[in-house]
């Protein structure tokens, strides 16, 4: 995997993308957490495909998030990346955020994103099904909420530190609120921006993977996107929880390339 | 000196199993534990405590904002501010504050704090605080990274309405309004404004751009809240501005007594039940991510809250409240000399004193608000002669002839 940088036009951002791979070009949309550390993920999608995987601003070092307010400016800002990057004919996957980011782009716009890979996406609420609050989580609580096996997940989050240092803390707190900070613009205090009502515009071919353990966004609201997409079919996977790509990359990356 | 006799309103109902059986004061405690004729009594009991305190000779009487909490039971401070302006005549308001950011529209502020002023001749110092992460971001939902945007847009507008004679469009993010047109206005013109903070660099500034009043509100105590208030005088010094103490306050819990051990034995409960129930607070609810500037966490501020649920209070006593200065507890001796050096220490003109604790019962707040008037207060007076123990410009300036009140069965 290596890291470069791009500049935006005209907005001047200047964002981190990481790349890694060949073959069909594959923009990868990450979720409210960034990328893993080695993320498992990139790794496997980078096996057989060209990855190009872009940090919003506020994660890593991408920059320019005060810039983005709302759920417009964030679409429109993934477009200006996809521009940019002069990628073919991409897929364009997203994972939970990134999969609400890349569903608002393929409903804005329709021609540009012909294929399209929502990796439990958020942006729907449904009342009977609440989504958990990620914001008021304490970082010892994230494994279990993102993955079946919250052990193993809990080695890929890998913290590596001490929250009782004060230097860490600080950083991590830094880090956090750069992240999460971002994210709430679209996540917080309800991850429903009116994505609901846009999602019949998608004309792409669609395919929607979930865990069937994803006690995060639960697997129902799969169904309510495949019913909304014209193009789409629904896959779950396994003894996968919310990141259902870094715990099962395998099982995604087979699913993608028979669709796609 | 300005001495401010500051209510919280907590719900003094909370069972001894507390911190078993929740895990937060704020947020997600349930609200069948509120029993609303308890409520009754207790809002009651609080308002006259506070109209006592103006009796025994407190400068200003204060109240406070705070949502889905057990910690202070004010969701609206205008509605209790507004029944005291009718049963006193003489203390300032002190109404700290409306955290502006959360109405909608945000003129909303501008308008009541215009009714209270009007209402109470003029004595109102106001408060305009970002609110708490917990009531802000968690109980009102508003988005962290935005909050601070959208206080100060609030704020802009607020001082446009107040200034404005004639109606005026505000073009804002987070409001549009094509008539802003306060009525009524408040008789102060511009009341003086009070800013709670927590050691964000950019708060200083604030305070000092439009001469408010610089609040830190604190249960750790004074000895911890010297690093944070250097900070803020050397950015003062840094200014060029004046150094007037009243250009600072401070909150602090007081616990007076005819002895030191006599305060133990009278306050120790209710203290204790202060920090281990009031103070309980989940630490995911403390602060959300976004809520704080980069900047300001870089500065290794945390937010108070944050700091209580990393400090160890279940197993402190209160020996060790007492020497690490969380509370100002003992004799009027004892207390007025902790108090001195409180004052001078951190150079404050204002002080918020927190003398209703926890679950404590209406006799020890009187004894306790009677002793610091009569045996305290006096010996604190004259701390800053030179500025001749007032400044005009972070005080209520109260009109000359109020209508005399009278009550309903005159």
């Amino acid at each position: 995997m290596k890291a470069r940088f791009l500049t935006l036009k005209p907005s001047g951002i200047r964002i981190e993308v990481t790349e890694a791979g060949k073959g069909r070009d594959l923009l990868y949309l990450h979720g409210a957490g960034g990328h893993m550390p080695a993320d498992p993920l990139i790794a496997a999608l980078a096996t057989k495909y060209r990855v190009v995987a872009p940090l919003l601003p506020g994660y890593g070092q991408s920059t320019g998030e005060d810039g983005l307010r709302d759920m417009l400016d964030i679409a429109l800002h993934g477009l200006d990346v996809l521009d940019a990057l002069r990628l073919r004919k991409p897929i364009v996957v997203g994972h939970s955020m990134g999969g609400m980011i890349a569903a608002e782009m393929a409903a804005i716009a329709r021609t540009e994103v012909a294929n399209l890979c929502l990796l439990a996406p958020a942006g729907l609420w449904l009342d009977d099904h609440p989504i958990g609050d990620i914001f008021s989580k304490l970082p010892y609580e994230l494994p279990g909420l993102l993955f079946h096996d919250a052990e193993a997940g809990g080695r890929l989050l890998a913290p590596g530190g001490d929250m009782n240092d004060p230097e860490f803390l600080k950083q991590f707190l830094v880090m956090n609120a750069r992240r999460l900070g971002m994210a709430g613009k679209m996540l917080f205090p309800i991850p429903d921006r009116g994505l609901g009502q846009r999602l019949q515009r998608i004309a792409a071919k669609t395919l929607i993977v979930w865990g069937a353990e994803d006690v995060l966004i639960p697997p129902i609201y799969g169904r309510a996107f495949k019913k909304a997409i014209s193009k789409s079919k629904l896959i779950r996977i396994a003894k996968a929880g919310h990141a259902v790509g870094q715990e099962k990359p395998a099982a995604v990356l087979k699913a993608i390339r028979e669709f796609f | 000196m300005k001495f401010t006799w500051f209510h919280l309103m907590p719900w003094p109902h909370m069972p001894d199993d507390f911190r078993q059986k929740h895990r937060s004061v704020w947020v997600d405690l349930p609200s069948r534990m509120y029993e609303p004729e308890l409520g009754h009594i207790a809002y009651h009991q609080y308002l006259d405590q506070l109209e006592y305190a103006e009796q025994v000779g407190f400068d200003g009487i204060g109240v406070n904002e705070h949502h889905a909490n057990a910690y202070g039971l004010m969701p609206s401070p205008n509605i209790m501010a507004a029944t005291l302006t009718r049963r006193t005549s003489k203390a300032a308001l002190v109404v700290l504050g409306n955290s502006i950011a959360l109405y909608n529209p945000p003129l909303r502020v501008a308008e009541e704090f215009a009714m209270l002023d009007v209402l109470s001749g003029g004595r109102l110092v106001a408060g305009f605080p970002v609110g708490t992460s917990m009531d802000t971001n968690y109980a009102y939902g508003t988005i962290p990274a935005l909050t601070r945007e959208k206080y100060a847009e609030a704020h802009d507008l607020i001082r446009k309405a107040w200034a404005a004679d004639e109606p005026f469009a505000f073009n804002g993010r987070y409001t549009k309004l094509r008539y802003v047109n306060c009525w009524p206005k408040p008789i102060q013109k511009v009341p003086p404004i009070f800013i709670p903070g927590g050691g964000s660099v950019e708060t200083y500034d604030f305070c000092l751009d439009n001469t408010y009043s610089y609040s830190y509100l604190s249960y750790s105590g004074y000895l911890r809240a010297k690093l944070l208030m250097e900070g803020y005088w050397k950015r003062v010094a840094e200014r060029k501005v004046d150094e007037s103490p009243y250009r600072a306050g401070f909150a602090q819990v007081i616990c007076v007594a005819d002895t030191d051990a006599e305060a133990e034995k009278l306050y120790w409960p209710h203290v204790n039940y202060f920090y281990n129930r009031c103070l309980h607070v989940y630490p995911g609810f403390a602060d959300a991510p976004g809520y704080r500037t980069v900047k300001t966490i870089q500065t290794g501020a945390l937010s108070q809250f944050t700091q209580a649920a990393a400090r160890d209070y279940p197993n402190m006593s209160w020996k060790d409240l007492l020497d690490g200065r969380y509370v100002v507890a003992g004799s009027p001796e004892t207390v007025r000399q902790q108090m001195e050096e409180l004052i001078k220490t951190l150079r404050v003109g204002n002080i918020f004193c927190l003398m209703h604790v926890g679950n404590m019962p209406n006799d020890k707040v009187r004894h306790s608000t009677r002793l610091f008037a009569e045996k305290v207060m006096p010996h604190l007076r004259n701390l800053w002669p030179e500025w001749k123990n007032h400044d005009d410009r972070f005080w209520m300036h109260p009109m000359n002839e109020p209508v005399p009140l009278k009550v309903a069965a005159e």
